[in-house]
């Protein structure tokens, strides 16, 4: 379960003793309740679902999905030389 | 519609108050406050010789005569839009330039509206002024003459604030053949501009997304650009605006009149990107949404060159784009080619469209 | 800008992907996601497509909307034509056929009924409308617990009296168990639904992928990201690996969201719960835990359910473990159509019945 969009943190503040934020998605700006993810900081990507966070965005440069990828590019670059492979 | 002031027979009703913050029942009986109402609110706003005259018909020839080698063409439709304002447009112009633009789509020339508004009792007279305004000013713009309007008021709780209902008059050139079942195999299938912004900034205006966003609606009156566009590429041979269904139930209704299949090209297909966003946080369809200053195309494809850049020389028409082609005949059927290179299939749209969850 | 979301460069790196399982595979293998994000994404983009033919795609009970038991949607209409209540909902659930109505129809009957998109919408429908009852159908896997838990806790704070919860919420790794246990069991590798993952982390698959030996890899929603967990699981399949992956780092870590995690244990627990056209899955649901009981709206409104019939020629349960497919349904496409559904899967745009009705007519 899903339809999870990331969005900017540019605001933080609370109403009732929840922590709230506004969120910038490609210029929409939302309410959203990030009470779940008290660590985002100004900035930041959270994941939004249903009107609140789900996770902060990572830096993945040392995953192993970007490691599969540059391994298949350089498998596909030595296979079909410099061409790109359409 | 007499000009004299009724004479008052009995006590029939209290002496009307004729300043009014709001619209009343008596508004609709036909007496004393009607006329204030027609004569200080509607004819104020949208007058012009023919309304003025205050008959129950308007002599149209009194405007313009109508050209011998030329077809009537008349298209109406009812507006009950909620709520009446949004980002870009309110009901007024809605009304004013849906009918505009459905005459327009055969190729013809608007030029005369009728109007007819129902009002709620209770209906805030400020508003409905703003709302004339935005009527008149969708006419002017569009050079079209509202020569007929009606009005009636309901109980409170009856209707919905305003509900408009507006005829369009005009005429076509006789050998004109636009309409929906004209499209042909090889033929260029262009849209004017990004899709979604109509649909967006009502739903926007509820007040119930939470969001906040600097869409505005479309709506405009595209006749104008119409003309210019059949000026320099007269064997135009589909012309339709994606209301309500969006694009993808319009070029449905298109290929299944000319029983054709269309194949559309996905990353040509514009949408700006805060109207992605939104639909995204909605769960909504931009292919679906609805648009009210969009044009859809469909021409033979050696004219599309021209096409475009006749509708990009155009306000309304600067982000025209080629977004797919007629590809064979068929039963009726419309594809859309992924980036990927995959295939799928689009159906009209079934209901109301839902936003989704997951 | 355009309605294409995928940029030139994922393009070409999910056909390299794609090239590179094609390369690999050499014997037939089923994998099935549990997500109807990831259903629709695979629809849209018809990623079946460009996998080879051995590669078969089962579309799992992912979408909360269609597992919601018929049981729960009677209550929730029962409980919306009452005067007194403002019945709130996500919108896919409105058009969810119980047994002779749904709350559309509720709706055209007077009921007043509100779509939201947040469960804090209807905790501040509450505070607007004090003299009013407001429920919202708290539906959906553990994506969205975190956001109802977070809710109920915000309306306690409130000291709202007038605010509560059907709670219909479905765990995923119950219903792995219950579809990997059945005997006519088809499925050889799962993709696990990244955002659920997203709270929940991944440990909690690692023993289900070795008592039954079933790859599992965490995966996202693009099609890059779709592209990389049907690989990893190839790969393992492949190479008689059995492990839980992660191809979706972005926004999962293997313990998850600990905040959103100690939120929902607060407020909820392990119920047993019914998934429409599968049967009872032991521990799949939550219920509110007794300290939050008097937010159940299914304890604050006394309904007796009629004896409750579903559509005798409706196979969602088959389609929902995968056994079957939506073709395969006498009713397909003829008697059941999304503007007129016998069952939930052709209801939701991420229903199995509906997304291949809508995607699959390219003849």
């Amino acid at each position: 379960m899903c339809l999870g969009i990331p969005g900017k943190v540019v605001e933080i503040y609370e109403v009732d003793g929840t922590l709230m934020s506004k969120v910038d998605f490609d210029g929409v700006v939302q309410e959203v309740c990030i009470a779940t993810t008290p660590e985002a900081q100004l900035g930041q990507y959270v994941l939004v679902h249903a009107g609140f966070s789900l996770n902060v965005l990572t830096d993945i440069e040392a995953s192993e999905t970007l490691k599969i990828l540059k391994e298949l590019e350089a498998f596909n670059q030595s296979y079909y030389g410099e061409q790109d492979p359409q | 519609m007499e000009d004299n002031l009724p004479v008052m027979q009995g006590a029939v009703c209290p002496i009307p108050i004729s300043q009014h913050q709001q619209v009343v029942i008596g508004h609709g009986a036909g007496g004393v406050l009607t006329h204030d109402l027609i004569r200080n609110i509607f004819q104020k706003y949208l007058g012009n010789v023919i309304l003025n005259q205050g008959n129950d018909a308007a002599l149209l020839r009194m405007w313009q005569e109508i050209p011998e080698d030329q077809n009537l063409v008349v298209s109406t439709d009812a507006h009950i839009v909620s709520p009446l304002f949004f980002a870009g447009g309110d009901i007024g112009r809605l009304s004013v330039c849906g009918t505009v633009n459905d005459v327009s789509m055969l190729g013809a020339v608007p030029k005369f509206l009728t109007a007819t508004f129902i009002l709620e009792e209770g209906f805030s007279i400020a508003d409905l002024e703003k709302i004339l305004v935005s009527m008149a000013g969708a006419a002017e713009e569009a050079q079209v003459r509202i020569v007929a309007a009606d009005t009636k008021v309901t109980e409170k709780g009856k209707s919905d604030g305003v509900f408009i209902s507006t005829t369009g008059i005009g005429w076509v050139e006789q050998q004109r053949q636009i309409s929906g079942q004209s499209a042909l195999t090889g033929d260029a299938v262009i849209i004017s501009g990004p899709l979604g912004n109509h649909g967006i900034a009502v739903a926007e205006a509820r007040g119930n997304l939470g969001f906040r966003s600097q869409i505005r609606s479309d709506v405009a009156p595209l006749n104008d650009m119409i003309a210019v566009l059949l000026d320099a590429v007269p064997n135009v041979h589909v012309l339709r605006d994606p209301t309500r269904g969006g694009l993808a139930t319009t070029l449905v209704e298109i290929a299944c009149q000319s029983k054709v299949t269309i194949r559309l090209k996905e990353e040509n297909i514009p949408v700006d990107r805060d109207v992605r966003s939104a639909c995204d946080m909605l769960g909504l369809d931009p292919l679906y949404m609805a648009n009210e200053g969009k044009l859809i195309v469909i021409v033979p494809s050696e004219d599309a060159e021209l096409a475009l850049e006749t509708l990009r020389s155009h306000p309304y028409g600067h982000k025209a784009v080629e977004i797919g082609l007629v590809e064979s005949s068929s039963e009726g059927q419309l594809l859309l080619k992924t980036p990927l290179g995959t295939t799928r299939h689009l159906d009209m749209l079934a209901g109301e469209m839902l936003p989704r969850i997951c | 800008m355009t309605a294409s979301k995928v940029s030139p460069e994922s393009i070409r790196q999910t056909k390299a992907v794609m090239d590179e399982i094609r390369r690999i595979t050499t014997r037939p293998w089923n994998i099935m996601e549990i997500c109807g994000g990831q259903t629709h994404s695979i629809m849209e983009y018809g990623l079946d497509q460009l996998l080879p033919e051995e590669i078969s795609l089962i579309h799992g009970p992912g979408c909360p909307v269609c597992v919601t038991s018929l049981e729960l949607i009677e209550r929730a209409l029962q409980i919306a034509v009452l005067p007194e209540v403002i019945f709130t909902s996500f919108g896919d659930m409105l058009r969810v056929p119980g047994s002779s109505s749904d709350l559309f129809g509720a709706r055209a009957q007077g009921a007043d009924v509100r779509v939201v998109y947040s469960p804090m919408d209807a905790v501040k429908l509450a505070q607007a409308n004090p003299e009013k009852q407001v429920v919202f159908f708290a539906v959906g896997f553990e994506t969205t617990v975190p956001a109802i838990a977070a809710s109920v806790l915000h309306a306690e704070k409130l000291g709202l009296k007038n605010f509560s919860i059907l709670p219909a919420n479905v765990l995923v790794p119950p219903a792995m168990h219950a579809i990997l246990q059945s005997p006519d069991n088809r499925v050889n590798a799962f993709l696990a639904a990244g955002h659920v993952c997203a709270i929940m982390g991944y440990w909690q698959y690692e023993p289900i992928a070795e008592k039954y030996r079933t790859p599992i890899v965490v995966t996202g929603f693009d099609p890059l990201d779709l592209a990389m967990g049907i690989l990893m699981n190839v790969r393992q399949l492949e190479e008689d690996r059995v492990e839980v992956e992660n191809a979706y780092p972005k926004y999962v870590t293997r313990l998850g969201n600990q905040t959103a995690q100690s939120m929902i244990d607060q407020v909820f627990e392990p119920v047993d719960r019914q998934w429409r056209g599968i049967g009872t899955i032991a521990q799949s649901g939550l219920g509110l835990k007794a300290p939050y009981q008097h937010f159940d709206a299914g304890v604050r409104f006394d309904i007796q359910l009629a004896q409750l019939q579903e559509s005798p020629m409706c196979i969602a349960g088959s389609v929902l473990r995968g056994v079957a497919k939506p073709i395969d349904c006498p009713a397909f496409g003829t008697l059941c159509i999304p503007t007129n559904p016998l069952g939930a899967p052709m209801v939701s745009a991420e229903g199995a019945c509906s997304a291949y009705y809508r995607f699959h007519k390219v003849k």
